[in-house]
């Protein structure tokens, strides 16, 4: 029996999350973070975003923003906390909270974006 | 994983110097490393700011209101601050090592590595584009 790794799938899913972040979030974060709030840009009406929110392309594309960054968040920081901070006793909990995290903030996302649908 | 073991006398492991726990101090390399590490923090919290936004649209026009209003106050305005620029060096970092995790070949050629990483920032600066116009644009 070949014993299956489960580390190349986690691999793929952090990789996957970091080109999706990269790509999304700095646009994302400056007008939600700063644009709007500080009133650089108006900030989109309520009807707008619940239009864009509910058109299951986007929801599809905000979904896996959300859940991809959430596995690339739980591999960044479970390697961190290993090889960084040395904390290697803890590595099983440490896993197991991060990916656990990660899938349980993907069902939130989920949820939330399908009510929308 | 395996940290029980002890079958030998002489354990490889036991011949290993000791790494400082703040080993990551030492040289602005090594800083940079963890920095890069470390922004995956604001990537997780910004995860957690865009759930927020959902289920204030899926509440309302009220609750949305209140979301912006929370928005512009200054401890989000600060963490929001220093997420752009964690978050845009994540970016830049992500995808500089693009060509190095993302061998392509066409017509049995390898893309030369300058071609990956235009594509990329290429990529970037179209979806920036197309986020920017869903949500400002007329």
């Amino acid at each position: 029996m070949i014993k299956r790794h489960p580390e190349p799938l986690l691999w793929m899913l952090f990789s996957a999350g970091g080109v999706v972040s990269g790509m999304l979030m700095p646009v994302l974060v400056l007008l939600f973070g700063l644009a709007f709030p500080l009133g650089w840009l108006n900030a989109p009406s309520h009807e707008r975003l619940r239009a864009l929110l509910g058109n299951p392309v986007i929801a599809i594309v905000v979904f896996s923003l959300c859940a991809l960054s959430l596995f690339h968040w739980a591999h960044r920081f479970r390697h961190t906390l290993y090889d960084g901070l040395q904390i290697k006793h803890l590595n099983e909990v440490i896993a197991v909270v991060s990916y656990g995290t990660a899938l349980g903030g993907s069902a939130v996302a989920a949820y939330l974006l399908w009510r929308l649908l | 994983m395996g940290d029980g073991h002890v079958d030998a006398a002489y354990h490889p492991r036991w011949l290993r110097p000791h790494v400082s726990t703040y080993w990551w101090l030492q040289k602005p390399s090594y800083l940079v490393f963890i920095l890069r590490e470390a922004s995956c923090m604001f990537v997780a919290w910004f995860v957690l700011y865009l759930l927020w936004l959902i289920r204030a649209v899926a509440g309302g026009a009220p609750a949305y209101r209140q979301f912006l209003d929370w928005s512009a106050t200054p401890w989000v305005l600060l963490l929001n601050a220093v997420t752009v620029v964690f978050v845009a060096f994540h970016a830049v970092t992500f995808f500089q090592a693009a060509p190095q995790a993302m061998v392509l070949h066409v017509g049995g050629r390898r893309v030369p590595t300058h071609l990956v990483l235009a594509g990329h920032y290429a990529a970037w600066v179209a979806a920036s584009a197309v986020v920017c116009w869903l949500l400002t644009g007329a």
